[in-house]
């Protein structure tokens, strides 16, 4: 009689349990780490931005989930002024705000929202503009404070910039994290509550997700916004797992104890391809390694010995064995997954006799000695410099230049590469808003020369950087893009060594998962089964 | 008792003193810089740097920066962590009991598994029990902890499915956090099958951390109760005739765990630092994982504040130690 009472007991125990995942829908993200806070215009990390910008806010302009492509957010339309210096954004009506403990709207979102935003980063005497320290980090390198020239309102749903300059990318400025639209009244209330700091702290958005709780270094636990402006989320609970451990990561994965993680070991992908239960999932990355000669420094001066090293070395090589088979060879200076990347420009063969006829006719006919820099860490666009600059060095011994490998660790390796002591050093880049401005100019360009990589400033090719920032129309800056790309393969200031392909290892459950080219991770409009 | 008391009180200003010079100038001989690595790749205007470094205190000659940092230790004001903003007394009791719970699981393991052990080992010695038991803590004492903690993942977490691999508590489960130690809060709310779950979570990375103490207690254990056991007073004992349980329990063990006792409290200290890697491993949110990433990224006030804090914690459990070896000891009470 017992045994059966037992049994019985177990079966309604183990219906229980069947029946409690059905309640509601919870997907677990197995972050990489804890964020440095909820306000994403005080920080710059992609961890934080996934923690507070992607689930919590919007902004005017948003990237489409998976793409470079510039689509509406709270922004309905756009129009940009003849001379390339005046925005005007139409906001959306109806948007709500989250709510929590200390605060309960009671208006939805319009044009001043936009207006405190930017006014908070941009005028030290604006009374947030201190609070949490304040300090805007990358709204100041994207140049805003020159930049901008007035933000002001027409009415409650529009919103004018002025520019100081015309500046084409601003539009794909306007949906990057920096620029994630905080609430005005919010802001208000915790200032007259004397608790400013809590507007970064305890944050209010009008994204997908609310946050309920955050246990630092262990769990962040988000609700679906149910008067989002896209709809409610298709998850009802989203929870960021905190695990800085990629081994730890993929057992838990593995376990089922998460359904998504970023940044697998390259060693584990083979098992993670062969997992029934794991979907690897994989996008060029929105980057670019490369090999930067210094313009300044002899022989480098030289177009014909920086063309000769981009002959000397042997690229498959170096993405078969640094990148094991996980980067695509570069040829440009922007990953093909933009848009304006130069099909037509052909990348210099791995040709050694090509390389010591230039040399010889550089006048360097037994070679010559150089420096070689190689970054400590692993970036995502480069997982092993230390091993790359090894192969470097092999092939460049072959043209007869002997090659000396060089380090720092990387804040001292960064200091020293801007004031320009290196001969020739690896770096590289992740793109910041899918604007080509963003690579051709940003890491290129003349005002850049001062402290990139390959110091190098060229007129022709500087013309078309400062010609194509003030035209708004993508044909017409593409046209200048890839004769820019073509001028850049000639002038030779760079070996252009791979873009780096991103990984997500995601499980079956997961349904419509993207990966994002800024390497973000997002949440809405995905599903469990 | 009193003078001991103070003795060892006054030995404290010394090595906290000690503490802050070691802390602050180790993390600043690491290169790196924490502003440049904030930046990365996207680098900083010379402008900008230099006014950051002067928010930050940074610009001002290093035995300045030592003093300011002396000064404000002695108001009880350990700073703000230069990347979350948050002041670092904050953070480091949001994440001190996380690490409490899972050192305090892991010395239990270790007392109840390592005494019993050694005890038996002593008693029974050169018997196949003491030989297995003496093998084992030499094993366990030599494991790399971090090498360990995958290796019982991979068998009990991925292969077997007995263990959650990582973190607290399933994230099914939420119990609003009271006095901060999961097992505690759960069963305050009541929530049984929380409860449950952070149990389950707790076993490995105890098990992990209790490891080397373990093994240490176990062998220190064993020689201490060998040398009590060829004493004079022990043989009188057993040729009052009484029963060997009681030789061995109250008269031999009392005695020889006054070496035991003071290996337990060395442990402690040493048990901050495994925690350091089991806390990674297991995603435990702690202070040991908080501090390593706190190097990483050169958060000063984080890494000067954090292992002062914890250092304290070790001075305070070993002065807790060396009172209860007084008390157990009168010789060392009694100055003598």
């Amino acid at each position: 009689m017992t045994h059966r009472i037992l049994k019985a007991g177990m079966v309604l125990a183990g219906a229980a349990l069947l029946a409690a995942p059905i309640q509601a829908k919870t997907l677990v993200y197995c972050s990489e780490g804890s964020p440095e806070g909820f306000y994403p215009a005080l920080f710059t990390a992609g961890t934080t931005f996934d923690a507070s910008s992607r689930p919590i806010y919007n902004r005017l302009t948003e990237f489409e989930r998976g793409t470079t492509k510039v689509v509406p957010g709270l922004a309905e339309s756009w129009t940009v002024s003849e001379d390339g210096q005046t925005f005007t954004f139409k906001l959306r009506r109806g948007v709500k705000w989250h709510e929590n403990r200390n605060f309960k709207p009671t208006r939805d979102f319009n044009a001043d929202d936009v207006i405190f935003t930017f006014e908070r980063q941009w005028k030290p005497e604006h009374p947030f503009h201190k609070v949490s320290a304040g300090k805007y980090p990358y709204f100041d390198n994207m140049d805003m404070p020159k930049l901008l020239k007035s933000v002001r309102k027409t009415d409650d749903y529009t919103v004018v910039f002025e520019l100081n300059a015309p500046e084409a990318p601003f539009v794909a400025n306007m949906a990057m994290d920096f620029a994630s639209i905080g609430s005005a009244e919010y802001a208000a209330a915790m200032m007259k509550a004397g608790t400013p700091e809590k507007f970064d702290l305890e944050p209010i958005g009008t994204g997908s997700f609310y946050l309920a709780s955050y246990q630092k270094d262990a769990v962040i636990r988000y609700k679906a916004h149910p008067a989002h402006f896209r709809g409610k989320a298709k998850i009802d609970d989203l929870v960021y797992a905190i695990t800085p451990d990629a081994s730890v990561r993929y057992a838990k994965l593995k376990a089922g104890e998460c359904h998504v993680m970023p940044y697998p070991n390259p060693a584990d992908l083979e098992a993670m391809r062969k997992d029934p239960n794991i979907n690897l999932m994989s996008q060029e990355g929105l980057n670019i390694g490369y090999w930067a000669f210094n313009t300044e420094k002899k022989p480098f001066t030289d177009k014909r010995v920086r063309q000769a090293m981009n002959y000397a070395v042997n690229k498959q090589a170096i993405i078969d064995a640094v990148f094991l088979g996980s980067g695509k060879a570069a040829k440009n200076p922007i990953p093909p997954i933009m848009w304006s990347y130069n099909d037509d420009v052909k990348d210099y063969p791995y040709d050694q006799a090509k390389a010591k006829a230039l040399l010889a006719e550089a006048g360097f006919p037994n070679g010559f000695e150089t420096d070689l820099w190689a970054m400590p860490v692993q970036r995502p666009y480069n997982p092993n410099a230390k091993r790359m600059a090894e192969i470097i060095q092999a092939d460049l011994a072959k043209v007869g230049v002997k090659a000396n490998i060089v380090t720092y660790e990387w804040a001292e390796y960064l200091k020293r590469a801007r004031a320009g002591e290196h001969q020739t050093l690896l770096l590289g880049w992740t793109g910041d808003n899918g604007d080509p401005d963003n690579f051709l100019n940003v890491l290129l360009g003349c005002a850049a020369a001062v402290r990139s990589a390959s110091r190098w400033c060229y007129k022709p090719y500087d013309d078309l950087m400062q010609q194509a920032r003030k035209i708004p129309d993508v044909s017409k800056r593409t046209e200048l893009y890839k004769q820019a790309q073509v001028i850049f393969k000639e002038e030779a200031p760079w070996y252009t060594v791979a873009h780096s392909v991103v990984y997500k290892p995601v499980r079956k459950e997961v349904i419509d998962f993207k990966i994002s080219p800024f390497g973000q991770h997002e949440f809405h409009g995905v599903d469990v089964k | 008792m009193l003078r001991f008391l103070l003795t060892r009180l006054s030995l404290i200003i010394p090595t906290f003193i000690g503490v802050t010079l070691l802390t602050f100038a180790m993390i600043r001989l690491i290169p790196g810089d924490p502003i440049l690595l904030m930046a990365g790749e996207r680098g900083i205007d010379d402008a900008r740097y230099a006014q950051l470094k002067a928010e930050l205190g940074l610009d001002k000659p290093i035995i300045i920066q030592y003093a300011h940092y002396l000064n404000d230790m002695a108001h009880g004001n350990f700073g703000k962590s230069i990347i979350t903003r948050e002041p670092v007394f904050k953070e480091f009791l949001e994440l001190f009991p996380a690490t409490i719970e899972l050192s305090m699981t892991a010395i239990m393991i270790a007392v109840l598994i390592g005494l019993p052990a050694g005890i038996i080992a002593a008693v029974r010695r050169n018997s196949v029990f003491d030989h297995a038991v003496m093998g084992f803590s030499l094993t366990g004492y030599s494991m790399p902890i971090f090498w360990w903690g995958l290796l019982l993942i991979l068998l009990f977490s991925v292969n077997l499915g007995w263990t959650p691999v990582s973190g607290r508590m399933a994230v099914l489960y939420f119990v609003e956090p009271v006095t901060g130690f999961v097992l505690i809060d759960a069963w305050l709310a009541g929530d049984w099958k929380a409860f449950q779950s952070a149990l389950r979570h707790l076993i490995l990375p105890a098990i992990v951390l209790g490891t080397v103490p373990l093994a240490i207690i176990a062998r220190m254990t064993r020689s201490s109760m060998l040398e009590v056991l060829n004493e004079d007073y022990i043989r009188t004992a057993r040729a009052k005739g009484l029963a060997p349980p009681r030789v061995i329990g109250l008269h031999a063990l009392r005695n020889a765990l006054i070496p035991v006792i003071t290996v337990i409290g060395l442990a402690v200290g040493g048990l901050l630092g495994g925690a350091i890697l089991t806390e990674t491993i297991f995603s435990w949110p702690g202070v040991g994982k908080w501090l390593i990433e706190a190097i990483r990224r050169r958060d000063y006030p984080v890494v000067q504040g954090g292992v002062l804090l914890s250092a304290t914690i070790v001075m305070i459990v070993n002065l807790g130690v060396d009172v209860l070896y007084g008390l157990i000891n009168p010789r060392i009470r009694k100055g003598r």
